[in-house]
């Protein structure tokens, strides 16, 4: 036993039980908000004609509906452009550090299972430095709504190429082309067992929108890319995407229930073939015609036409919009609870002087 | 258990010390944990040492595969687990030939000499078999046949060869406990608990113990037992615990008497994982463990906890810290509370995973970028664990501060007794979140100032999410004073790395008066420590002054900010010596601060240091001045 030299011995006033956890949310139900509500008083610093704000804006004017007071919403973003964006909600908000934004949400999901918990990433943010916090939390199935501005480039730092840049992009810090195999953010998600994983794109407010809802929607881990143009390093990127003469033979919206289909017309069809890969009617040599189109489910349980699916371009094929995939499993945070609950009904509050003196005591 | 029949010799003997050896697979850390139990329950005081492989099983029979246990027991207060032992249990020549250079001259050795084999004797590196060729005459040699006794007493129970020989640990405990006349009964009870769902082995284990026990009491070869009176102790109810144990109590008492849920993000790593795993056992406490996919998700899970209202804490060793440190900068940017446990082992990088070294300090002070003050606490007995967790939470909640917690890998595994305290006695941590406006804004209007500070501890409110009004967005960016927004203004910046500078300092102002062990109050030489160093160095200072010198002593708790006192303190004495199991980095910080000549003591061999040699060290100081 030591004799300590340290602090006299610690003392305190008398017994005193404090309820575990004394967190309760005092202000729940729907409530009458607008968008100005969720704006805060931060000047908006990103370039002017930046893509991110559209997004902003389509999330301030579609959280009122969500009927969640706005002390309740929580912003946790990482580093970059978009990163910045909790600082222009009126909400509570944290701007943490490369990368790790998932991982500070995960601890304040878990803890605090009564907020709303957004996480705001980039392409570098999550898919480079963050990519490890990504996954897991993916696989966990957290309750956290993920998004991830995706514009193919670093551009707080100036323009080097990002974990989505195509492959041979000239940038500063590739003058002789990018050697890297990019990422395609929802064959990833896909990949890592996530239970929500949706698309679209920073332009289209009411798609964007739509999205949104949905991912609210889900409990879990929903991971929505945003395709979002950087006017200033990569201006024009998803443009082909955007225009309204080349949008319709290159962009895919995926409807719960519908064929795959593309085109002005809708006259394109998507196709299984003999690998199982997804591929334009053309490309895979049949004919276009419903006999051989395929159906989108989102709510299949197995992940294969969703990673199907976000191969797609890669395949020769149009770019997916909207919900590939949104299966029902129970969140990580609901099971936490769940389990701090079984142990109190199991062994009863925790008695700590029971703790402390354990079995094996003595009196002296 | 004929305990009263005792026909053979009994001597009183003030103290021993223990050494438990074998294969890492021979369960000794069982053993000697078993054989502390039952010392502990007697009275002794005592203090253990476990020193085992990085390897779960390394090659069996050789030298690196041996772990080994050491406990120092007595019938007056114990400090270390021993510079040497007298006794040592070596169960194959490998774990003899590792540890006799931990034993004093003329020790007992008992040794399985069925183990003693050609083929374990080349695996171990003997060319002869040494309990027979007379190398060992400097010892007291006991060959036993433990393999064969076990086998021979469990012949009955229709186990297998191999699987009778695996309760030869339980032999040489019955035999030890049977030397040492512990009481078996909590051991019995514990390996009835422990095998409950095994019957069969359960009841082997029990026989092999009680057959140690008999074989000791009858054979003629063990002709003297000891006794160990119980060592005076003040009242109170007593348990044996270790540092990891005592520091996970800590943490739930923390959260318990702050009134606040506890969250631990951890990755499991040496020697620390053991508190992640004691504390996913106390969920009913309202304590949710996390473990996370790396350290830095460890980290950062925490943080976003206290975030949002939880005591957020983070538990790893030396390597772990060394990827936490960008969010525990966050923290420091954030101003929100977080513990940061740092068990310490050997390093630079993976270096001795269960080695004891205490050379992260200086990492914990400075390794993260820009002005970024953390207060430090550490302990310095496995039972002070306790006490130094408390300490760092009632810090990091009083000044929304996060705080590095340091213990060791000696102290993490090492155990010693500890008086349980009462719960309604320990300190009240309660804190207030913020609930309502604290400023105006420029229209004149309430608002709230996140960074608006307490005049008297420079902390800034804690809000958390949930609380209406109160929305504000933070973050890693400089923050503007009271505001809270972003702000890259010069004069601003200066004021807020000065004024975060200026709450961690602050902090020396609510610290207790340093405690000077100086009991003839005519010593000259000071000895300075912090940590696991305590118990070596308070054994060596009483073994100075059993020798008529004088020599005075400070340990300290908390390594930043020192305590205000420690100046003046450092200043009374002629001569300070700072033994670290480091290169000197206190030292170091000693020099800097005070512009005090410190001696600096070092060793780093991944063990706590011997009292003699730091008796030593400090008679040659002494005899200097």
């Amino acid at each position: 036993m030591s004799e300590s030299l340290l602090s006299p011995p610690l003392t305190g006033p008398g017994p005193r039980r404090v309820p575990l956890p004394l967190i309760t949310n005092p202000s729940e139900g729907p409530v009458k908000q607008s968008a100005k509500d969720f704006r805060s008083a931060e000047e908006v610093r990103w370039c002017p004609g930046c893509g991110d704000y559209a997004i902003l804006a389509a999330v301030q004017g579609f959280l009122p509906e969500l009927g969640l007071r706005r002390e309740n919403i929580v912003f946790v973003s990482g580093i970059g452009c978009s990163s910045r964006f909790p600082y222009y909600m009126n909400t509570y908000g944290m701007h943490s550090i490369h990368g790790r934004a998932p991982a500070i949400a995960t601890g304040l999901s878990v803890s605090r299972p009564d907020l709303s918990v957004w996480v705001i990433t980039g392409d570098g943010d999550a898919l480079s430095i963050g990519g490890n916090h990504l996954i897991h939390a993916l696989r966990r199935n957290v309750n956290l709504k993920i998004l991830l501005f995706n514009n193919r480039i670093y551009g707080l730092t100036k323009g080097q190429y990002s974990p989505t840049s195509e492959p041979g992009k000239i940038t500063k810090s590739t003058p002789m082309g990018s050697l890297d195999t990019p990422f395609n953010p929802v064959s990833l998600a896909v990949g890592a067992g996530a239970g929500f994983v949706a698309r679209t794109v920073d332009s289209d407010r009411k798609h964007l929108t739509s999205v949104l809802r949905a991912a609210a929607e889900y409990e879990g881990t929903a991971l929505v890319e945003i395709y979002q143009n950087c006017n200033i390093f990569n201006d024009g990127a998803f443009e082909v995407l955007k225009n309204p003469a080349t949008r319709d033979d290159h962009l895919l919206r995926l409807e719960q229930g519908q064929p795959l289909r593309y085109g002005s017309d809708g006259e394109h069809t998507i196709v299984r073939d003999a690998a199982g890969s997804l591929r334009p009617a053309a490309e895979a040599g049949a004919t276009e015609g419903s006999d051989a189109e395929v159906i989108h489910d989102a709510h299949a349980a197995d992940p294969a036409l969703a990673f199907a699916l976000s191969r797609l371009p890669e395949n020769g094929g149009p770019t997916p919009i909207g919900v590939f995939r949104s299966v029902a499993r129970p969140s990580y945070d609901r099971q936490v609870a769940e389990q701090l609950e079984q142990a109190v009904q199991a062994s009863g509050p925790g008695d700590l002087d029971a703790l402390l003196a354990g079995r094996d005591h003595w009196t002296v | 258990m004929s305990k009263q029949v005792l026909a053979k010799q009994v001597l009183a003997v003030p103290g021993v010390v223990i050494r438990f050896a074998g294969d890492s697979g021979d369960g000794i850390q069982l053993t000697g944990d078993r054989f502390t139990a039952q010392t502990a329950t007697f009275g002794n005081d005592l203090a253990t040492l476990p020193d085992f492989p990085a390897e779960i099983r390394a090659p069996q029979g050789t030298l690196p595969g041996v772990s080994a246990f050491q406990l120092h027991f007595a019938d007056h207060s114990v400090a270390t687990p021993g510079d040497s032992a007298d006794v040592l249990i070596a169960m194959n020549p490998a774990a003899l030939k590792a540890n006799l250079e931990h034993l004093r001259p003329a020790a007992q050795i008992i040794a399985d000499s069925d183990q003693f084999t050609k083929r374990n004797l080349t695996k171990a590196g003997y060319a002869a078999n040494p309990l027979e060729d007379g190398s060992l005459e400097a010892y007291t040699v006991q060959p036993v046949p433990l393999t064969t006794l076990t086998v021979g007493a469990l012949k009955d129970f229709g186990l297998s060869r191999k699987d009778a020989e695996r309760s030869k640990n339980m032999f040489a405990l019955g035999l030890l406990s049977w030397m040492y006349q512990r009481p078996t009964e909590n051991t019995i009870a514990h390996l009835t608990t422990k095998f409950a769902k095994k019957p069969a082995i359960m009841r082997a284990n029990i026989a092999a113990f009680h057959a140690g026990w008999n074989f000791g009491e009858t054979t003629e070869a063990f002709a003297v037992s000891y006794v160990v009176a119980p060592a005076p102790a003040p009242a109170g109810t007593y348990r044996n615990i270790t540092g990891n144990l005592a520091l996970a109590y800590g943490l739930v008492a923390g959260a318990e008497r702050a009134g606040l849920p506890l969250f631990l993000g951890s990755y499991p790593i040496t020697p620390a994982s053991d508190i992640l795993h004691e504390l996913s056992r106390h969920k009913n406490f309202g304590v949710t463990t996390f473990q996370a996919e790396d350290e830095i998700a460890a980290v950062s899970a925490a943080l976003g906890a206290s975030f949002g209202g939880s005591i957020g804490v983070t538990t790893t060793s030396g390597p772990g810290i060394a990827l936490k440190a960008e969010a525990v900068g966050l923290a420091v940017t954030l101003e929100l509370p977080l513990i940061v446990v740092n068990i310490q082992r050997g390093g630079p990088s993976t270096g001795l995973p269960t080695k004891t070294e205490q050379a992260d300090l200086l990492q914990v002070l400075h390794g993260r970028n820009g002005e970024s003050p953390v207060p430090v606490v550490s302990a310095s007995s496995p039972g002070d664990c306790f006490d130094a967790t408390l300490e760092a939470v009632r810090i990091a909640l009083k000044y929304r501060t996060p705080v590095v917690l340091l213990s060791d890998g000696y102290l993490a595994n090492g155990s010693e007794p500890w008086r349980v305290p009462q719960s309604a006695a320990l300190p009240d941590l309660r804190v207030e979140f913020a609930s309502g406006p604290n400023g105006v804004a420029a229209d004149g209007t309430p608002r709230f100032l996140p960074y608006l500070r307490d005049p008297q501890t420079l902390a800034r409110p804690w809000a958390v999410p949930g609380t209406p009004g109160l929305e504000h967005r933070i973050g890693g960016l400089e923050k503007a004073d009271g505001t809270g927004d972003i702000s890259y203004d010069a004069d601003n910046h200066e004021f807020m790395v000065r004024v975060r500078q200026a709450k961690v300092d602050g902090i020396a102002n609510d610290l207790p008066p340093t405690v000077v062990d100086d009991p003839t109050g005519d010593a000259r030489v000071l000895v300075l420590g912090w940590g696991s160093t305590a118990g070596p160095i308070a054994a060596a200072c009483a073994e100075v002054r059993a020798a008529g010198g004088s020599v005075a002593r400070v340990h300290l708790r908390h390594l930043n900010p020192f305590p205000n006192d420690l100046g003046e303190i450092l200043a009374a004495y002629d001569r300070v010596l700072v033994p670290e199991m480091n290169l000197g980095q206190l030292a170091l910080l000693i020099r800097g601060r005070y512009l005090v000549d410190a001696i600096s003591h070092t060793q780093v061999r991944g063990t706590p240091f011997k009292s003699s040699d730091l008796r030593n060290a400090i008679e040659k100081v002494i005899s200097d001045v």
